[in-house]
């Protein structure tokens, strides 16, 4: 019995040993960029002394002074209070547009008889998930660009006049909008669909000889069985709601200024205050707060999804 | 009735369309999706035609679905930019590959102990990389260390290492392992003797090669259209890749256009220099053109992906 049992215990060290150096360099790469600049988070409450050849990069933080929450004190600007409301408000406005226009069109997509038709729609509108912010913003300047843009010279044709896009802050929060709709709605759009098409269809056969017309068919059979997806991913988009996309929010203004009231979001904000004012102690204050009120945020949305209803929280 | 069990076809029609919406229902949906759609890439054509246009007709009319006269004066001038543009080119081809490579390795060496139930420290693990999706140090702690300590800086380690590592792709992987590999597969390659590399590379990655080319596809994409590492951490303009050269010409553009009265002769002679508006639309095409032409192919293997993750992990 034991002379069996030693070389089984011996093939199970064996075992977790060679499928633990698989898990090396992938460890290894989270310890040191991941989890390393954690500890960083201390700079927000230190007078950051930048590092010289006599002092090197972890010892200068030793001799920084401890000022406690003096960084935080940006918060009580009327930027931040712009910023923090720029983030949260195009945050929240396009998870809600996005989660109905994405569900809208995949419910839509699902009825269509011609299904390469409908393959080839799905193709197209999944197409711009796949630029980056720089491609797109080279788009939007064909039609806004001051001298030769197409919508500019139209403008000019009609009334004498064109707005002049990147210095008038009014229009930027509907076309930031539009940009982050026409980006995203082909990658949810596919979601949903394909959480649709792995529907029974017996389901929708038996509702329809009860009488169900399509709309209940929808409301009572498509819908309920989306619900986890739409869900987990509301979760996720929540707990994300004080992280913007710094491509759309960089580039596709190109960095104008008068713009800023309106494109200013917290990820801007920091890379901006770090690099025109080399204020690390205050960027890092930035950050970190970014990252606990999503941490706290992503949290309470999982709690109370898991209060509701289980099976449908993320963790 | 008797005449429609007559014809086959007539009745096989009829059944198709029970429990479908009505023809007119159809036609308009078929109209707002067809031009949503088309918005999605019209953009692109745009921006193609642009490329082709000829440099007065856009002094005349502006930029236009159809140019007063075509050319190809932009793309001569791209080619004539030389050294500039295939550095770049070859930026972006080399960080995309090696960071591919490496990238997909090491997430289906992380996934794949991840999937398997018998493996002890499974839990540690999971949490070790999904913490890292809700919870960071931020962006300037991140850069002062990865800078000071970890030497990025005007080197191609700085655009390829940031990005090695998603803890989604990770996720992803490992649902494919779940949903594809059965465990007793596993069983019989140990009891037969076999090495836990040896099985997974022998036995085991044959069987989840679509999850894996899910995943290289979305990193070399990513890959591809990075230009935030190159914002952060490079200045040596031979290592810019193809993306942020685009930034830049736009960014140099800009300031000469506004800055251009107070340069004086100098700033004349560099806004005649100036990459012209046509020239930075086709470095535009010649971005966007590997994916567009790669994009059938791949798009399959994308949504299999999307799907699999997005199934609760």
């Amino acid at each position: 019995m034991t002379r069996l049992q030693t070389p089984r215990r011996r093939q199970g060290a064996g075992k977790t040993f060679w499928l633990t150096t698989m898990m090396l360099p992938v460890t290894v790469w989270l310890l040191l960029i991941r989890y390393l600049p954690m500890f960083g988070i201390v700079m927000s409450f230190l007078d950051y002394r930048l590092p010289t050849r006599k002092m090197p990069f972890p010892r200068n933080l030793l001799h920084s002074d401890w000022v406690g929450l003096k960084n935080f004190r940006f918060l009580f600007t009327q930027e931040s209070v712009n910023m923090i409301r720029n983030t949260i408000g195009y945050n929240a406005l396009w998870i809600v547009l996005g989660l109905l226009i994405a569900v809208t069109f995949a419910i839509m997509m699902s009825e269509l008889t011609r299904k390469f038709l409908a393959k080839t729609y799905q193709t197209m509108m999944f197409f711009p998930y796949f630029l980056s912010w720089v491609v797109v913003s080279y788009f939007l300047f064909a039609f806004l660009d001051p001298t030769n843009g197409m919508l500019v010279r139209a403008q000019k044709a009609a009334s004498g006049t064109a707005v002049d896009w990147y210095n008038t802050p009014a229009y930027w929060p509907l076309i930031l909008t539009i940009c982050s709709i026409w980006k995203n709605t082909g990658y949810s759009t596919v979601l949903y669909l394909s959480a649709i098409t792995g529907i029974d269809r017996s389901q929708y056969e038996a509702a329809a000889v009860d009488g169900a017309t399509k709309w209940q068919q929808t409301l009572h059979v498509t819908l309920p069985h989306l619900r986890p997806m739409i869900v987990i991913l509301l979760i996720m988009n929540v707990g994300k709601i004080f992280n913007a996309d710094f491509g759309l929010f960089w580039s596709v203004p190109m960095n104008s200024a008068p713009l800023y009231p309106v494109t200013q979001v917290v990820d801007t904000y920091v890379y901006r205050a770090y690099t025109s004012t080399g204020n690390v102690g205050m960027s890092t204050a930035a950050g970190f707060l970014q990252n606990l009120v999503g941490f706290v945020c992503i949290m309470a949305a999982n709690g109370i999804v898991r209060r509701l209803d289980p099976d449908s929280s993320l963790f | 009735m008797s005449n429609v069990a007559a014809n086959p076809k007539l009745k096989r029609m009829k059944a198709q369309r029970l429990n479908q919406i009505s023809r007119p229902a159809e036609a308009v949906l078929h109209m707002i999706l067809g031009l949503f759609a088309l918005c999605c890439i019209i953009p692109f054509l745009f921006v193609i035609v642009i490329s082709f246009s000829a440099e007065d007709s856009i002094s005349r009319i502006g930029y236009s679905f159809l140019p007063a006269a075509w050319s190809l004066d932009a793309y001569r001038q791209v080619l004539s930019l030389g050294d500039a543009l295939w550095r770049s080119y070859f930026n972006s081809f080399l960080i995309t590959v090696v960071g591919t490579l490496i990238s997909v390795a090491m997430c289906v060496l992380y996934a794949y102990p991840l999937y398997r139930k018998d493996y002890r420290f499974r839990g540690f693990f999971t949490f070790l990389s999904f913490f890292t999706m809700i919870f960071g140090g931020g962006l300037i702690p991140t850069y002062i260390i990865c800078k000071n300590l970890l030497g990025m800086s005007n080197n191609y380690y700085a655009l390829i290492v940031p990005m090695l590592v998603s803890p989604f792709h990770i996720i992803v992987m490992r649902t494919f392992f779940q949903s594809s590999v059965p465990f007793d597969l596993i069983e019989a390659a140990t009891i037969d003797g076999s090495g836990e590399y040896s099985t997974l590379i022998r036995i085991i990655l044959p069987i989840v090669k679509p999850g894996i080319a899910t995943i290289a596809l979305l990193t070399a994409l990513g890959y591809w259209n990075e230009w935030f590492l190159c914002l952060l951490y490079v200045t040596d303009r031979n290592l810019y890749p193809l993306q942020y050269l685009l930034m830049e010409m736009q960014r140099n553009a800009e300031f000469l256009a506004r800055n251009s009265s107070m340069i004086g002769a100098a700033g004349a002679e560099a806004i005649r220099t100036l990459p012209s508006q046509t020239m930075r639309m086709s470095v535009v095409v010649f971005i966007v053109l590997p994916i567009a032409c790669a994009y059938p192919f791949f798009q399959r293997y994308v949504v299999a992906g999307l799907t699999v993750g997005s199934v609760k992990g």
